[in-house]
């Protein structure tokens, strides 16, 4: 869609997109180039004595079982949090659909964790699950479960897992709601006339009209896990136990820590720009196609 | 990268000239000096006290301290200021990192430098032996200096003892006494844990290679050189982690985390044994709600000539590069504050550290305060047990804040069951070696 | 409604919304009662469901003197700065998209498609992959510690540019004309025309910004290196990162407690708003 009626200006237009410019030059194209760069040379923490090694650092995470057991780290991650917390957002916005009393102040009380910082999810989950001190962690304890998220790399998975979806559920309460109020109501009653069941109405009939948002949502999710988590990991396992909760760009951020890998934790970076590349297509895809639909 | 930097430099400077220039730092008539450190609890009081006490005394230099989180956090903060151009002017680092700053001689002003430049009488021989010799380069250089020393000693509850049944005057002297003690522990007083170690790797595989006589690595634990591999999975290492394996199934051993978060279990009452630091004794004082003591750590019987000695832990404080000859002035005037002899004495009897100078150690001990309070003297009788060999006199490893992370991450996998002790120390030192490979051969251009 | 509803059918809604509103609420419940024990009862995990006697203590403590093993820094300063780092952003982004998104739909001018995709881009390089470069710029700029370091890198927005150049571009052709008729030029139109239509956009974007602002962690993680100069959010990670003494959670608690009223209120009272930033964002 191209507009007709514009204005004249040969500078004002540039003057105007100026500070954006000057923001996205220095602070995203010129460190993105830089890790690029980066990734090529070898150095010593302080930056004194600096080797070109071109794809060395490049050879070396492919031949590091460590950088796999991120990716899957990563993977089991993103699908837990995304499976529950779509479940649970899906479940809960079925039920505030259906005509009931109160259903607005359900809403308000079901979207507020979105506010919360992931950093300080992590720590509400931590506190609940504190070996020695936590309430649930006695009451796990008192049930004969050795729980213990510091020695136990699925224990400190699930603590991971648990703080990510409580704070994602809101997100895709609200979207699931949008969608299912997008649902023609006479789609509905005419499978109701039809004498389907509800259970089987909804697998049927809105599930399937559900599909775009959700397969929206997953995207989202997903990178919401790569991203967003950062928070959540460093303040609940710092990416421990044994590396269990290391999740790709923790260990980015890990790596360059110290400076003592900053060309790995480059390499790193430019392996994650290309997953986001890709997942920023996939998503963009998809909406294309739904302003279409 | 210097290219890279100008450019940068060049290109941001021109876009931002004007926000960076209102933003310098606001001219002072004083001249600050940036502290930064690791310390909390008992002992940040301690740092803030001694910065308040010297900025009183004169009025040309301020001393600012902040704490910058855990040991490794704050030397990777003083890294990533360093080349981004803004360190501190005093950086605490811990002593894995000694190796890792040794080698950044550009980046780093030797102390004794600094207080000769200042024209500050400095001489490494008041310092004990153990404490001197392990911040100075072979040709007895001192490149920083030495501020909260510490070692490992076992704390251990007497009320929980006497529970149980044991002799709280008779702390356990061998690891097999220790496991009978925390089986007996655990079985009556303390249902949860029955020892804990802080610090996972320095305790159980740095102090205790030291303590055994048995090389953690080769060239003198890296001290004569570079070129160093790990010997980490030694028969007696190996055995020694199998054991904790196996208590740990039924927590007769607790795992204490990487770190010293883990204390906390000691002081609460839960945990009735602890190795750890004898710097703990701030907040096991201040904290602990019963009757406590301390003892030297444990040894295998038959290793033979165990126990030898132990070796340092805790921080020095390094001088970077790059500053004003009158902001080493300042460090230099802070540091001959330090080393006040009153001063170390109150220091090292309050906050559990060692005395580092002699003159403080000799006089404490002639005021007749161990009398009183021996468990601040189980760390120094555990550091001069035995003249010290090859294995023992200390430990220069490059990268040994990552490879720490490494063994951790392997002795992690070893206590949940995942790889036997044998599997788990072969996997700690063939991935500790890649990180010194990586080291030598950064450093070594 | 064909069909009769059982009793079943209709209490099942409330009873899963009530069950899911419990669940989504308890951790924060804990918190806020934790914020109320002193220091003994929580580390020794005595505390009941019920409130202990110690929150204004607890509270006045963080908020003007701070804990006693970390930072000295009290929760009042981090909270200050939180809430400039979150108002700045949010404004910032705003204005800064808002007339890029102006240049790009009203104007005609070399490069526009290039200017447009240049922004565009910017979403696929998210801070995480470019951490310690720009950590490196920014120090080089003599900006860590300082408001615009803490600010200034996260101002440039791709979606806003995007959400206010897909509103630009459903503002009806006529109404340009008619301004132009009227004899407006560029900034006119945009004062008296453009910003009135854009308040309700302004303004649900705003609310999702401020959240995002205010929630920042990895950045301000590694360009602040004073105390006073942490935000909240970084100072409860400090809290419990505590090396040889005592976690105090109480305090850990009642910090977490504020760091997290701010941005709930916003959306709690700016609910339509939040809702229609969320989905018109999409991110």
């Amino acid at each position: 869609m191209e507009r007709r009626a514009l204005f004249g200006g040969k500078l004002l237009p540039y003057t105007l997109l100026l500070p954006q410019f000057a923001i996205v030059v220095v602070f995203f194209y010129f460190p993105a180039g830089q890790a690029v760069w980066q990734s090529m040379l070898m150095e010593d923490a302080f930056g004194i004595s600096t080797e070109f090694v071109g794809f060395e650092n490049y050879q070396i995470l492919a031949a590091d079982p460590d950088y796999y057991k991120t990716m899957l780290t990563t993977a089991v991650f993103s699908i837990l949090v995304a499976f529950l917390s779509l479940s649970c957002g899906l479940l809960l916005a079925v039920m505030a659909d259906k005509q009931i009393k109160g259903a607005t102040i359900y809403k308000t009380m079901l979207i507020w964790p979105y506010a919360v910082a992931p950093a300080v999810a992590g720590v509400l989950w931590l506190f609940m699950f504190q070996p020695s001190l936590g309430m649930l962690a006695k009451m796990l304890r008192s049930w004969g479960v050795d729980w213990n998220p510091l020695l136990n790399g699925n224990h400190a998975m699930i603590l991971v897992v648990l703080a990510a979806t409580w704070k994602q559920i809101s997100y895709n309460f609200l979207f699931f709601l949008a969608g299912l109020a997008a649902i023609p109501k006479s789609v509905i009653e005419a499978a109701a006339i039809d004498g389907a069941r509800p259970m089987r109405r909804f697998w049927t009939i809105i599930f399937p009209l559900l599909s775009p948002t959700a397969f929206f949502l997953l995207v989202i999710n997903i990178v919401y896990v790569f991203f967003d988590t950062f928070g959540i990991i460093d303040s609940v396992t710092g990416g421990g136990p044994a590396g269990n909760t290391t999740t790709m760009v923790y260990k980015v951020y890990q790596d360059g820590k110290a400076g003592s890998n900053l060309g790995g934790s480059a390499a790193q970076s430019v392996v994650l720009m290309i997953i986001v590349i890709a997942l920023t297509a996939i998503q963009f895809k998809f909406v294309e196609r739904k302003v279409q639909y | 990268m210097s290219i890279g930097r100008n450019i940068s430099r060049i290109a941001a400077g021109a876009l931002f000239a004007g926000t960076a220039l209102t933003l310098a730092v606001p001219a002072s008539a004083q001249t600050e000096i940036q502290w930064w450190h690791a310390l909390t609890g008992a002992n940040n009081d301690v740092v803030n006290r001694l910065a308040a006490e010297f900025n009183a005394s004169q009025t040309q230099y301020k001393v600012v301290a902040s704490y910058k989180g855990s040991y490794a956090d704050t030397m990777n903060a003083g890294i990533a200021a360093f080349r981004a151009g803004n360190a501190p002017h005093i950086l605490q680092v811990f002593e894995v990192g000694t190796a890792t700053m040794m080698s950044a001689r550009g980046a780093i002003k030797p102390v004794a430098d600094v207080m000769e430049e200042a024209g500050k009488l400095f001489d490494p021989n008041v310092y004990l032996p153990a404490v001197a010799g392990y911040y100075s380069t072979s040709k007895g250089e001192m490149l920083s200096f030495p501020f909260n020393s510490s070692s490992t000693v076992m704390w251990y509850n007497k009320d929980a003892f006497r529970k149980a049944g044991l002799n709280p005057d008779a702390p356990p002297k061998t690891w097999p006494e220790v496991f009978e003690a925390a089986k007996k522990l655990k079985a009556t007083a303390t249902p949860n844990c029955g020892f804990s170690t802080a610090w996972v790797t320095w305790v159980n595989i740095e102090q205790f290679s030291v303590w055994h006589n048995i090389p953690i690595g080769t060239k003198a634990n890296g001290i004569d050189g570079f070129d160093t591999v790990f010997r980490i999975n030694s028969p007696t290492h190996v055995k020694h982690f199998a054991n904790l394996a196996e208590l740990a199934k039924d927590k007769t051993y607790v795992y204490g985390g990487r770190t010293n978060t883990g204390e906390g279990t000691f002081t609460s009452g839960e945990c009735p044994i602890m190795l750890t630091s004898s710097g703990f004794y701030g907040n096991v004082k201040a904290n602990a709600k019963f009757d406590w003591g301390n003892a030297p750590m444990p040894y295998y019987p038959d290793v033979p000539g165990a126990p030898q000695n132990s070796t340092l832990g805790g921080a020095s404080l390094w001088v970077m590069g790059g500053k004003s000859s009158n902001e080493y002035k300042g460090v230099a005037a802070f540091f001959a504050f330090l080393s006040d002899t009153d001063r170390q004495a109150r220091l090292h009897t309050e906050s559990g550290y060692l005395p580092i100078t002699k003159a403080a150690y000799e006089k404490v001990k002639a005021s007749g305060f161990y009398n009183a309070n021996p468990y601040l003297e189980t760390p120094l009788k555990s550091l001069n047990n035995k003249a010290p060999t090859e294995n023992s006199r200390g430990l220069r490893f490059g990268n040994l804040v990552q490879i720490r992370d490494i063994w951790s991450e392997e002795i992690e996998e070893i206590l949940a069951g995942k790889k036997t002790a044998q599997q788990g120390m072969d996997a700690a030192v063939a991935r500790g070696n890649a990180s010194l490979r990586q080291f030598e051969r950064t450093v070594s251009r | 409604m064909v069909e009769r509803q059982t009793l079943f059918a209709r209490i099942l809604p409330h009873v899963v919304l009530i069950t899911g509103v419990c669940i989504v609420a308890f951790p924060v419940y804990l918190a806020l009662l934790a914020s109320t024990y002193d220091a003994a009862t929580v580390q020794t995990g005595q505390m009941t469901l019920l409130p202990g006697n110690q929150m204004l203590q607890n509270y006045e403590r963080i908020l003007f003197s701070g804990t006693n093993s970390t930072t000295r820094e009290p929760v009042g300063t981090m909270l200050m700065n939180s809430f400039i780092m979150a108002m700045v952003i949010a404004l910032g982004k705003i204005a800064i998209s808002l007339i890029s998104a102006y240049a790009i739909v009203f104007f005609r001018f070399p490069f526009r498609m290039a200017a447009f995709w240049l922004i565009f881009v910017t979403l696929m390089l998210p801070v995480e992959v470019r951490i310690y470069p720009t950590y490196k710029i920014v120090a080089d700029l003599q900006l860590l510690d300082t408001y615009t370091g803490l600010t200034l890198p996260l101002i440039a927005s791709a979606t806003a540019t995007l959400l206010f150049r897909q509103f630009f571009m459903t503002v009806p052709e006529e109404l340009v004309e008619a301004s132009k008729i009227d004899g407006a030029g560029p900034y006119k139109f945009f004062k008296d025309t453009l910003l009135p239509l854009s308040v309700t956009t302004m303004a649900a974007l705003f609310v999702i910004q401020f959240i995002y602002g205010w929630n920042q962690y990895l950045w301000p993680l590694l360009i602040t290196t004073r105390d006073n100069m942490q935000t909240i959010v970084i100072g409860i990670k400090k809290m419990i990162v505590t090396q040889d003494a005592l976690t105090e959670w109480q305090l850990a608690m009642a910090t977490a407690v504020l760091a997290l009223l701010p941005p709930v209120f916003v959306v709690v009272l700016m609910q339509k708003l939040f809702v229609k930033g969320l989905v018109e964002t999409e991110k």
